[in-house]
């Protein structure tokens, strides 16, 4: 077990070292001098040149690279052009609202999901199965700003239940958490549901019932818990994968996260902002998954005991 | 001529079915694919016949028409600039189709080579591509997309390179699993031993069996790849004013949200159309096509 727990984590390493490494490539092939783009086209080259050996764009690549990978093992990411902060900092300030918005996304996507998946297995075939199922393929389909769109005019605009856009109280979280939990909850009840329906063809569910139980007991009791593994593993992968789909989420409601961050960087052309925003986002994204990975050998003792 | 008593032979021998039968099973089994299939097919004529269906110029301005409601001469209505908003989704249609299509089909040509070479020659080569691909997949598709669309600059055509180099890496995965199990079969075995040069084995021989799984994947492919232009377009690192892509005229129209809604929802509901028939496309060629991907 512990071996193996190793061996998955020692894998990740190159890819991390890859994703840093690819990262840093493409956006240092960006036409023009940054220094330049940083203090605009009409100053004294004089001042470029020595902005350059101060930023250390005047060395080689490699070099370059090695000095920025030893740095963010320390926790510096660089500093930002255009506000002229520590990037870390920045993100640090943002990273919270990106953390609430998400895991409330999560927990809003796995009780839609996860309850329209149980009820579509159990009424397979039939209407709400037909429903749900239906919803759910719309849920994938959605693009994220048009879900978040119709959330805004319905219950912002014409309901006035909730605030249009902002992120400061728990009222204002509620739109954007239902957004970016919209698409995954799709994707969850999908998957509840084909697991389940897959675990009821089983043997012990034939079993159970023939002793007696009750379909609720039946599926309760034993089919939920056998089809519930890949779930988790998929519930624990969203997380992750919210904290990318956020970008269009954050930017529609105005939410101050690591997303819109991003977009900023990318409008005002800040280089080690985006650098630092997208490098330390895949980092988190390639951690969840790792632990989505982990979680599963743990709970499922049928992988646990062939290691 | 053919006694309509004689027994179906291909049937008795379990022959393959054609693609035409695999058609008509899908049409019988899968009315929803079915369906899709035609609605996709209508969308594609509009937009090649745009000039022809689209009932005014979708860049023609006007300050007197600005914001209109719908109505019979504006079905959609009319957008700040006085444009018909009908007209300009229908325009949009070969955008969102051209951007589906095309950097899905690049991006899983490299993918399927990539793939082919990984599980066939195994070793180095299999390990250095297979790395490589877990890099690209560890990246969430859209950042990563941001960040080649901050390197190029915005624009449909750097669009069309961002979701060509990015969307490789799984099709490399799912193809190299099946050259992996392909390589073991017999007719391979065969065709080694009369002395089939290694690239025929490879495109002839392997590469027509990943065929079916290919075409369940590009159907899928394509309304992620729809979904990530609006995304970008939407973010306003995508397609630039004028032009009529769906996520640019959702973006543009989400500032009159709360007084001329259409403006944002149209282009929206298209976009909804196509990416949900393309799924339900997909998921129905999967059940005729590919059972293999199913149990995946």
């Amino acid at each position: 077990m512990f071996s193996k727990v190793l061996k998955r984590i020692a894998i990740s390493i190159p890819v991390l070292i890859g994703v840093v490494l690819a990262i840093f490539i493409m956006l240092r092939i960006v036409p023009g001098d940054p220094a330049t783009t940083m203090m605009g086209e009409h100053v004294n080259p004089a001042v470029i040149e020595k902005i350059s050996r101060e930023m250390g764009l005047d060395q080689p690549m490699y070099v370059q690279f090695f000095k920025y990978v030893a740095n963010a093992l320390k926790g510096d990411f660089g500093t930002s052009y255009r506000l002229n902060r520590n990037v870390t900092q920045i993100i640090l300030d943002s990273f919270p609202h990106t953390v609430k918005l998400s895991l409330l996304a999560a927990l809003v996507a796995w009780i839609i999901g996860l309850s329209a998946g149980i009820i579509a297995a159990i009424r397979q075939n039939g209407l709400l199965d037909r429903l749900f199922m239906g919803c759910a393929l719309m849920g994938v389909s959605m693009p994220v700003f048009m879900t978040a769109l119709i959330l805004q005019y319905v219950f912002a605009f014409k309901l006035k239940w909730f605030p249009v856009s902002g992120f400061d109280s728990f009222r204002a979280m509620i739109l954007p958490a239902i957004v970016l939990g919209w698409n995954s909850a799709g994707s969850i009840a999908r998957m509840t549901r084909s697991n389940l329906v897959e675990v009821m063809q089983n043997d012990f569910i034939r079993t159970a019932r023939a002793k007696g139980l009750r379909e609720n007991g039946v599926i309760v009791g034993h089919a939920l818990k056998n089809a519930m593994l890949p779930v988790l593993t998929m519930m624990a992968l969203q997380i992750s994968s919210m904290l990318s789909g956020a970008v269009l989420t954050e930017s529609v409601f105005g939410v101050p996260g690591i997303g819109r961050l991003a977009v900023n960087a990318i409008e005002t052309r800040d280089m080690p902002l985006l650098q630092g925003t997208v490098i330390f986002t895949t980092i988190l994204i390639i951690l969840g998954n790792l632990i989505a990975d982990l979680l599963y050998n743990v709970l499922d003792p049928r992988i646990r005991e062939g290691i | 001529m053919k006694d309509k008593n004689e027994p179906n032979i291909s049937a008795q021998i379990g022959e393959a079915d054609t693609w035409l039968d695999k058609g008509k099973t899908l049409i019988r089994q899968n009315k929803l694919a079915a369906l899709s299939a035609l609605i996709i097919l209508l969308i594609i004529l509009a937009a090649v016949f745009a000039p022809v269906v689209a009932p005014y110029d979708h860049l023609q301005q006007s300050l007197t028409d600005r914001l209109k409601d719908p109505s019979a001469a504006h079905l959609l209505g009319t957008d700040e600039l006085g444009r018909d908003v009908l007209s300009r989704i229908i325009f949009g249609a070969r955008i969102s189709l051209t951007i589906g299509l095309v950097p899905t089909l690049i991006s899983m040509a490299i993918g399927t080579i990539l793939g082919l070479f990984a599980g066939f020659y195994g070793g180095k080569t299999d390990f250095a591509i297979m790395r490589l691909a877990d890099v690209m997949l560890a990246f969430p598709s859209l950042l990563l997309a941001m960040v080649v669309m901050y390197t190029m600059g915005g624009g449909l055509i750097n669009i069309f390179i961002a979701l060509s180099l990015v969307n490789w890496a799984s099709t490399a995965r799912i193809v190299r699993a099946q050259t992996l199990s392909l390589k073991e079969k017999e007719f391979v075995e065969a065709a080694k031993s009369v002395g089939v040069k290694k690239h025929v084995i490879m495109f002839r021989h392997i590469l027509p069996n990943c065929l079916p799984s290919l075409i369940v994947l590009f159907t899928l492919n394509i309304p992620s790849a729809i979904l990530s232009e609006a995304s970008l377009s939407f973010l306003g690192i995508g397609a630039q004013p004028p032009s009529a892509s769906w996520g640019l005229m959702a973006v543009r129209g989400k500032k009159y949200l709360f007084s001329e809604p259409w403006l944002s929802i149209a282009p929206s509901v298209a976009i909804m159309i196509v990416v949900l028939a393309f799924n339900f496309l997909g998921d129905g060629l999967r059940d005729v096509l590919d059972p293999y991907l199913k149990e995946q």
